[in-house]
């Protein structure tokens, strides 16, 4: 029997990354490792992870904090370095020289991920391998020192766009990742975060359940990039949902289901106001840009309520 | 035992894939090594072998794949050329520092620009020091053998590093030649059952692959990894001894040809050996005394032997079909210049750049460098040190 997702079973479980890596105080990547592979802990898996800041924290000359089976090749090919485990795996349960049910998780940060590893992630997806891929999207090159990505929000300063007087951060709007891994047409898409611990952990034993390409982008705040409390992380990432800047919903089968609907949708400034990185936005003059902001969260999260399935509109 | 056929060179090496059955082959097209991984998901999709094939969107994710397929725990081959090369190079440091045995035919093609889908030796050249042992083919029957023998090589449990295995491009992959294939029992017991270490599914025992090694180790890490290289010949030579009890073929770290009581010398990779080595005799049968040495572990290179086998001539020319621009020489030049430095006597080296993108190599090119030879080993003065042979008016 799949072990029950509430704190008092899971409580009993063996954490499989483990403290003592050297990831910085108050980042959530750990935190949102921790539950995926605790979502996990009914299954034997092998972890992939792509160069960033959660490989290079994790696994340091002769220490690493994986309790599992782990495998760091470059920055752009944790999808294909899974892609290759995977199908051995398959080579040698069909030649019967393994037996067991292996899961198979591959972890990208967003420039692994929606930048220098798409290629890879997409070509991945599309070959069908029995595999969940999850982003862990801080929202820029976190390690080596908050450049702009393609997951950066608009308007965020960063150290390759930074806000100046001709420049207010981020020009471009985000890639929609999320959305652009469910076109693929692949059997289990989801948006998820560490704030919604529940839902998250949800979303992961669902994925693992799947046979097939999965998919999960989760919201992983960084106070060093975000210039934010090193103990508001998980606030941060309520506040995303709640505002919609991060809407949390899942694409099974080509059907979109919202897994969370905020009451009342919070005002975007709530979530910008905590962070440094949005600090200029609240100068005399910028209005424009924050109405802008709150404009396109609005746009999105409309389009995702028609999206989404009709039973969910009824609500 | 053994069957006579007529084949192309990717045929035949697509049969000593067929034979050995890798467990994972991930591949990518790329001319001319298509018709190789063609000719092999052929006997997949005809279930005539157990692999599993991932086709990947790029050589780089087919790098990867090999890598990940590798540590996961089994044999694991796959093939490219020219720009494929030149796209996977950044794992294939990862492959080697990882110490996975990868096989890989490489069937060497130019690199752009300008494209050009023709021979010469740019791909293999521009990966040589990537840590990836390079054993080069004349004709197809030694891409055959090399192909069996390079699986027996890296899975040496002294050696577990990935072998890249070149033969020229239309030159030989596309080219019908005469080949003696070994029995597939033969071949299946010659290769053996793959021994895995260390596996990454072998998850009561969790490994980590591929982890951050800053400045208090990585010193020492590659120092470790570079005494794996030393070990190499030994094991190139021992499997040969093996191969030739199967076979009847003869292998070692080069082949000498009429070398021994020569005065002038050629130094030349793959192909155009062939055409050398019959310009070789008619001079000889004039009395003209020439010999020459052709590679065959390029990676790691035996200086030391091929520094012995040509410190006594009087003058060498090296033919690259690689050029390495910025004025120094071709990167074979280089190495056996490198292997004869420190001798005492040692004959006057000169490097001629031929064949590039496909340019063929015509007797009378051998016959140029020999007259070549023979007025400098007379008059001991060098003309020009490095030029291109072959190029049109």
């Amino acid at each position: 029997m799949a072990t029950p997702l509430n704190l008092k079973e899971l409580s009993k479980q063996e954490l499989r990354f483990t403290s003592g890596h050297r990831l910085c105080a108050g980042c959530a990547a750990p935190t949102v490792v921790k539950m995926i592979l605790l979502a996990a802990c009914d299954y034997p898996v092998v972890v992939a992870s792509a160069t960033g800041c959660l490989e290079v924290s994790s696994c340091i000359s002769t220490y690493t904090a994986w309790k599992v089976p782990w495998i760091h090749n470059a920055f752009e090919n944790a999808a294909a370095t899974m892609s290759g485990v995977e199908t051995m795996y398959r080579a040698l349960k069909k030649q019967g020289k393994i037996d067991k049910d292996i899961k198979f998780i591959a972890i990208g940060g967003d420039g692994g991920t929606y930048d220098i590893g798409f290629q890879s992630l997409s070509g991945a997806m599309e070959r069908w391998h029995n595999m969940l891929y999850v982003c862990y999207d801080n929202g820029a090159y976190m390690n080596t020192g908050i450049q702009r990505s393609g997951a950066t929000p608009t308007y965020a300063d960063t150290t390759t766009c930074p806000v100046g007087s001709a420049i207010s951060g981020k020009p471009q709007q985000r890639k929609d990742l999320t959305r652009i891994m469910a076109a693929h047409g692949i059997p289990y898409v989801a948006q998820a975060s560490p704030s919604h611990w529940t839902d998250l952990m949800k979303k992961v034993r669902k994925a693992l359940e799947i046979e097939g390409p999965k998919f999960i982008n989760v919201f992983t705040p960084c106070n060093r990039g975000w210039r934010t409390k090193t103990d508001d992380a998980i606030l941060l990432s309520r506040l995303a949902v709640e505002t919609c800047f991060w809407p949390l919903y899942e694409v099974e089968n080509g059907v979109t289901h919202i897994t969370f609907k905020p009451r009342e949708k919070k005002p975007v400034i709530d979530f910008l106001k905590m962070q440094g990185r949005f600090k200029h936005l609240f100068e005399p003059g910028k209005e424009r840009l924050l109405e802008q902001i709150q404009q396109t969260i609005d746009t999105n999260w409309e389009r995702l309520l028609k999206e989404s399935s009709p039973e969910e509109n009824k609500e | 035992m053994t069957k006579v056929v007529a084949v192309t060179g990717n045929e035949a090496v697509a049969n000593a894939f067929r034979q050995i059955e890798p467990d994972v082959c991930p591949a990518y097209p790329i001319t001319p090594q298509t018709e190789l991984m063609q000719r092999f998901a052929a006997f997949v999709s005809n279930g005539q072998v157990k692999t599993e094939m991932i086709l990947v969107e790029s050589e780089h994710s087919a790098m990867s794949a090999c890598v990940g397929a590798a540590a996961a725990g089994g044999r694991v081959a796959t093939a490219t050329s020219s720009q494929g090369v030149a796209l996977m190079w950044e794992i294939l440091f990862i492959a080697s520092g990882l110490r996975l045995p990868i096989i890989m035919p490489v069937v060497n093609r130019a690199l752009s620009a300008p494209i050009n889908i023709h021979c010469d030796h740019s791909d293999a050249m521009g990966a040589r020091d990537s840590g990836w042992i390079q054993l080069w083919s004349e004709n197809a029957q030694e891409a055959y053998d090399n192909t069996i023998q390079a699986f027996r090589i890296a899975e040496h449990m002294d050696i577990r590093l990935p072998v890249m295995v070149c033969y020229d491009g239309f030159i030989i992959s596309h080219s019908i030649e005469r080949i003696e294939y070994i029995d597939d029992v033969v071949v299946k017991e010659f290769v053996g059952e793959y021994k895995p270490l260390y596996p990454l599914l072998d998850i009561d025992n969790p490994k980590s692959y591929g982890p951050l090694i800053l400045t208090d180790l990585y010193h020492e890490v590659r120092k470790a990894h570079s005494e794996v290289y030393k070990k190499v010949p030994k094991v190139v030579l021992e499997v040969a001894k093996d191969f030739e009890k199967i076979s009847g073929r003869k292998y070692g770290l080069f082949e000498s040809y009429r070398l021994d009581d020569a005065e002038i010398g050629i130094v030349i990779l793959n192909s155009a050996a062939g055409t050398t080595k019959d310009v070789i005799d008619e001079y000889r049968e004039k009395g003209v005394k020439v010999g020459l040495l052709k590679p065959r572990l390029f990676r790691p290179f035996p200086y030391e032997e091929v520094g012995k086998a040509l410190s006594h001539l009087k003058a060498v020319c090296v033919l690259d079909r690689a050029d390495a621009f910025g004025g120094s020489f071709g990167p074979l030049y280089l190495d056996i210049s490198a292997s004869l430095c420190n001798f005492k006597e040692k004959p006057v080296l000169i490097n001629r750049i031929y064949g590039l993108g496909g340019r063929d190599y015509m007797p009378e090119h051998a016959q140029q460098v020999i007259e070549e030879l023979q007025e400098i080993s007379k008059t001991g003065k060098i003309k020009i040190l490095k030029e291109y042979i072959g190029v049109r008016e």
